[in-house]
């Protein structure tokens, strides 16, 4: 019911369907069940929970899924906003994962 | 004590299995104090020695969760890596990698009830396993060599490795069966789910492959994130105090205590609205994005704080001086709650970009104008 959702249309997530063989290496690293398989391809079925962690492009051995990877935390834009550079995470501990 | 003496004889009884090289396993009794005492005694094989684990936490290892978790400064509670074991395995025995975070690593060899198995544990930077993967720390490189330098096919006979879910985004498991010849098995996102990913043939089910991010979630984060942004109220606090002393006729000492404490008062509740209360009721709150749920918490508490200044005046000097809170309260609420994506486990980097676009440029037009109506209400 209160399903928590974040912003929507903004994922740099692209699957390329004609590369996929199938593997299924997609399903089961997404944390977010972003993947389903369709006629023994990958599909995307949830665009917008899409977090970017990069886990499937990473993983995908035809290189079938590209996407921007990055953490989505505040204070590493901010930090990269003054600094002129791209977000980096200052990781500490516990948090995923910035600080 | 004694179960755990127990647990030993046992292990005895079934010592003397082979490992890929034919050479004998051969677990050495804990005498003295060892270091670390979670080690609780070794493995022979060769000349190596492979330190045993507990599965229990003691009191020494929940104290080290519970200091990670506050501290302020950037703490590393960091173990060596190396290959380790759990149990009695042996050469079919699977092998588990983990990372160097204390806190990662006793989660995992807390939650491994009635498992004999290897754990590996990557050099990380004492961080956890998602941050790590995200860094690149986590990742194929450091993999790689770790099976290489600490000769795992020495040791075990088979080609598996079981990685925590989460430590996907770094690693690239096509790349470490090419370099090295292990296949790489994801298990579950939570270390809860390992014994049951185990016992089902190594296969996880999709709610065992999904990140939540309950109310208990959020709630473990909270202390952290707080203490990390605690700084940024005691200075703003201590420029609203100083603040607090001017007036028409100057600046009065004497009247610091008296307004510049309510500021303080105040810059407290907002620092609560978006640092505890907007994570906790994430969920609850409209909106996505997260710097406006932390304006609508702000505005809320406000609202009720009107009420409560409608009944009981003198809370404040005059509307304009409630009217000015009105503006800051929200604006460091935004501000704080926003400053929880990076704690969040669903928020992208894009979504968070495009959120900030907008939401950094209010924060800053809400905090201006607060603050000069909170002047300004001090000269009248
Ligand atoms: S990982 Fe790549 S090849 Fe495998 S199913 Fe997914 S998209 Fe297809
Ligand atoms: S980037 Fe992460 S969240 Fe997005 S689809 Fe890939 S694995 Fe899932």
């Amino acid at each position: 019911m209160f399903d928590l959702k974040y912003i929507s249309g903004v994922a740099t997530l692209q699957l390329d369907s004609d590369k996929c063989n199938g593997c299924r290496m997609c399903l089961y690293v997404c944390p977010h069940a972003v993947f389903d398989m369709d006629r023994k391809k990958a599909v995307v079925v949830n665009h917008d929970s899409c977090m970017e962690c990069g886990a499937c492009a990473m993983n995908c051995p035809e290189g079938a899924i590209s996407v921007h990877a990055g953490v989505g935390c505040a204070s590493a834009v901010l930090q990269g906003w003054i600094n002129e550079t791209e977000p980096t995470c200052d990781c500490s501990g516990e948090s995923a994962c910035c600080g | 004590m004694f179960a755990m003496s127990n647990e030993k004889q046992d292990s005895k009884k079934e010592c003397c299995k082979k490992s890929a090289e034919g050479e004998l396993f051969q677990i050495i009794e804990r005498r003295e104090n060892t270091q670390p005492d979670w080690i609780e005694g070794f493995i022979v094989n060769g000349n190596r020695k492979i330190p045993v684990v507990s599965k229990t936490l003691k009191f020494s290892d929940r104290l080290d969760s519970w200091k990670a978790r506050w501290s302020s400064f950037r703490m590393r509670f960091s173990i060596d890596p190396g290959l380790y074991a759990v149990g009695n395995p042996d050469a079919q025995s699977e092998v588990l990698v983990s990372a160097n975070y204390k806190l990662s690593f006793d989660r995992l060899r807390s939650r491994l009830d009635g498992v004999n198995a290897w754990i590996l544990v990557l050099d990380t930077k004492g961080i956890n396993v998602w941050c790590s993967a995200g860094k690149g720390t986590f990742g194929t490189a450091e993999l790689v060599n770790r099976i290489k330098y600490e000769k795992l096919t020495e040791l075990i006979s088979h080609r598996r490795l079981i990685l925590p879910q989460l430590s996907a985004p770094g690693v690239s498991a096509h790349k470490v069966k090419k370099d090295t010849g292990f296949r790489i098995i994801y298990g579950p996102v939570r270390a809860n789910d390992i014994a049951a990913f185990l016992k089902n043939n190594k296969r996880a089910n999709p709610e065992m492959r999904r990140v939540r991010f309950n109310m208990s979630d959020r709630a473990v984060l909270i202390p952290m994130e707080m203490m990390q942004s605690v700084k940024y109220l005691l200075l703003v606090s201590l420029v609203f105090l100083l603040l607090s002393g001017l007036n028409s006729e100057g600046y009065i000492f004497n009247d610091i205590p008296d307004e510049g404490l309510n500021a303080v008062i105040l810059m407290f509740i907002a620092y609560l609205s978006g640092g505890v209360l907007t994570p906790l009721l994430l969920p609850f709150i409209p909106g996505k994005a997260f710097s406006l749920k932390g304006l609508i918490v702000g505005i809320v508490l406000m609202g009720g704080i009107a009420i409560f200044s409608h009944k009981y005046p003198g809370l404040f000097r005059s509307n304009i001086d409630l009217l000015s809170w009105f503006f800051i309260t929200p604006s460091i609420s935004s501000f704080l709650a926003m400053n929880f994506t990076g704690a969040s486990t669903y928020t992208s980097l894009s979504g968070v970009k495009k959120e900030m676009r907008f939401a950094v440029p209010a924060q800053i037009v809400l905090a201006v104008v607060g603050i000069t109506l909170w002047v300004i209400s001090q000269f009248i």
